[in-house]
């Protein structure tokens, strides 16, 4: 009686077990799939109507069929308003989902994960994606709107000819600090290590960043993979230490605005954000160099929907949807024509945008702003000196 | 119940204890009614982030995903992590020992190493990923956790009073229902409420098998760290507070009703 019950138990488990298998079903478990549709809230776009641009009138342009996009990206760094217009336009349901590092991302991909139509890498990321041949080639020919974006910022070198991507926002890694607090203006990196500063600077938390700074200080590659660069290099950033209260890469602005430091290494967007709040923030590049960072978008190589990614890279270089970005986040936008049509179209904006070197930096400012490039094998040597700086 | 009144040294003691508890939370509240957007220093009170709130589509995803994966997951877990306190706590066979290392395994493992070996996993067996990968994972790391609960409130479980049912006429269906399960039920109420917080906060194990359209809470608000930490979260921190408190207050007046 004992053995019957068990048995009869195991084969209704195992039957259940083997109904349940997701196998190929497209469609979710049982609880629908998000309720919210892209409808058109009550809130219309600036514009007013929205013209048909001339982009999707050309008769070469293949309608996507998708009806589904899975966006995979930072969070916040893709406006509502620009999705909803997207899907508005093509019909397409956008999913966006969220990472917070571009190493998450790509430890994620790697590891196997499919399902994500575009995601947003960072330059030495995309270097990464494409040693593992993680990422699609595009189609230029499906992305006519290409042509607006600024040719400084195009057919760079992790990315040569725009293969694999579109540059998305661009900014800096500078030099920022309270005009009214420090007790000298400073003009260079080796100024920071003038016992004056002592804690009272901030550096983001990026072994990258502070360890080229350093390099840079030195007048050595920032990407330098040298072992007895990177020593002196970790000499002079153990002789900075004392000066240095908070490692934050997150919002290092909040103690520039607080006070509680006066001046340090932070992305540009954090300088726009403290300058918001603070009017006596400054954001220079020294005169022996700084950061340069891209964001691009990228098509991983199984992305279920390339051509609704496609078609959704050229709709966001349309002006129109590009300064959407630029209204909403404190970074660079690398698409000139947007820039235009915002000077035309919300001149408070491109005021404020290009008053400041932090989302507008003057020529010499960009000259001296080196990429973080992927060193491959030599990132081990970086993460060692990092840890052993940070142990010190 | 003795009717001793505590010394005020304990009574002073205690509020501390609470107070240390409740600042941070306090503040939470009180910020998500901050009038900046930053929320770095207070500039003037405002309920716009409340209606923020209500209109921001992904985060009501996310809390929807968050609540279902949470409830399922809880609610398998607790039933195999109690099946298996009990058949450990009764029964010895050969491999028992190795039985028992192999269990508690998810407790001590780095969520890193658990949360790409699931992604690895869920990859070689083609599964698309997504709720149900989300869900088996915290099922697969609950169960040690809820079985872990339950054995300790099994320790010392008097085998005989079943036997004593047993021999009155009960079997063995009728035995567990009426006589096992309402004794242990505490420790199971426990373990079913560890995995359920546990599965509320997962951000790790969560991150590497979620799937499009399939973002958690955790992972929603974890990613705005990068950016910016709006008042919004301190409003939907606030209202989750208040829900809870809520459940408490209903669940303390039942008991007491009862007593």
């Amino acid at each position: 009686m004992k053995t019957y019950r068990v048995a009869s138990l195991l084969t209704v488990l195992v039957l259940l077990a083997a109904a349940c298998t997701p196998a190929a079903a497209p469609t979710e478990a049982p609880p629908a799939p998000a309720p919210t549709e892209p409808p058109q809230p009550a809130t219309t776009s600036a514009g007013g109507p929205a013209p048909t641009s001339p982009a999707s009138a050309e008769p070469t342009l293949a309608k996507p069929t998708s009806t589904e996009l899975n966006l995979y990206g930072w969070s916040d760094y893709v406006p509502q308003q620009l999705l909803d217009d997207f899907s508005a336009e093509y019909g397409i349901k956008v999913n966006y989902d969220t990472y917070s590092s571009n190493e998450e991302m790509l430890a994620k991909l790697q590891a196997g994960a499919s399902g994500y139509d575009l995601v947003i890498p960072s330059d030495y990321t995309v270097t990464a994606m494409l040693n593992q041949d993680l990422l699609q080639p595009i189609d230029l020919a499906q992305i006519p709107n290409f042509k607006n974006l600024d040719p400084r910022f195009t057919n760079k070198g992790y990315d040569p000819g725009n293969k694999y991507t579109i540059p998305y926002q661009w900014g800096t890694t500078a030099l920022a600090y309270d005009k009214t607090k420090v007790p000298f203006e400073p003009k260079s990196w080796a100024d920071l290590w003038d016992p004056k500063f002592k804690g009272r600077l901030v550096m983001l938390d990026d072994e990258r960043e502070v360890t080229g700074m350093a390099l840079q200080t030195l007048g050595l590659d920032k990407n330098s993979t040298d072992p007895a660069q990177l020593d002196q290099a970790k000499q002079k950033m153990v002789e900075l230490k004392p000066n240095i209260v908070l490692f934050n890469s997150d919002d290092p602005e909040t103690s520039l605005i607080t006070g509680e430091t006066w001046a340090g290494l932070v992305y540009n967007g954090n300088a726009a954000l403290a300058r918001q709040q603070d009017p006596d923030i400054e954001y220079i590049c020294p005169k022996e160099g700084c950061g340069l960072w891209f964001d691009n978008l990228a098509v991983p190589k199984s992305a279920p929907h390339a051509d609704a990614a496609m078609a959704f890279m050229n709709f966001m270089l349309e002006p129109k949807e590009s300064i959407l970005i630029t209204q909403e986040f404190p970074y660079s936008n690398p698409n000139k024509e947007a820039l235009e049509y915002l000077k035309a179209n919300d001149p408070s904006t491109y005021e404020s945008y290009t008053a400041f070197s932090a989302t507008n930096p003057p020529d010499d400012f960009l000259a001296r702003a080196v990429e973080v490039k992927d060193v491959g094998a030599a990132t081990t040597l970086y993460d060692q000196l990092w840890t052993d700086f940070k142990g010190q | 119940m003795s009717e001793k009144k505590p010394p005020v040294w304990l009574r002073i003691y205690t509020f501390l204890v609470y107070l240390y508890i409740y600042i941070p939370i306090i503040i939470l509240v009180i910020f998500s009614f901050n009038n900046q957007k930053l929320n770095i220093t207070w500039k003037g009170f405002t309920t716009q982030w409340y209606a923020v709130l209500f209109h921001d589509r992904l985060v009501q995803l996310a809390t929807r995903n968050t609540l279902i994966i949470a409830l399922v997951s809880t609610a398998i877990a607790t039933i195999i992590g109690t099946l298996a306190a009990l058949a450990m706590q009764r029964y010895r066979f050969p491999g028992y020992d190795a039985s028992e290392a192999l269990m508690y395994i998810p407790i001590v493992i780095p969520e890193v190493v658990m949360g790409i070996s699931l992604l690895v996993f869920f990859v070689l067996l083609n599964m698309k990923l997504g709720l149900v990968t989300i869900t088996l994972s915290h099922i697969a790391f609950n169960i040690p956790f809820v079985a872990l609960v339950v054995r300790a409130r099994l320790h010392g479980y008097d085998n005989s009073i079943d036997e004593a049912a047993m021999d009155l006429g009960a079997n063995e269906m009728t035995t567990f229902w009426r006589v096992t399960l309402p004794t242990i039920m505490p420790g199971i109420l426990a373990g079913a409420m560890l995995a359920l917080t546990l599965s509320l906060d997962d951000y790790v194990i969560t991150y590497f098998t979620a799937g499009p359209g399939s973002t958690t809470l955790p992972l929603r608000v974890f990613s705005m760290v990068r950016f910016m930490v709006t008042p919004e979260v301190n409003a939907l921190s606030t209202i989750w507070v208040l829900i809870v408190f809520v459940i408490l207050l209903i669940g303390q007046l039942a008991r007491n009703r009862r007593a």
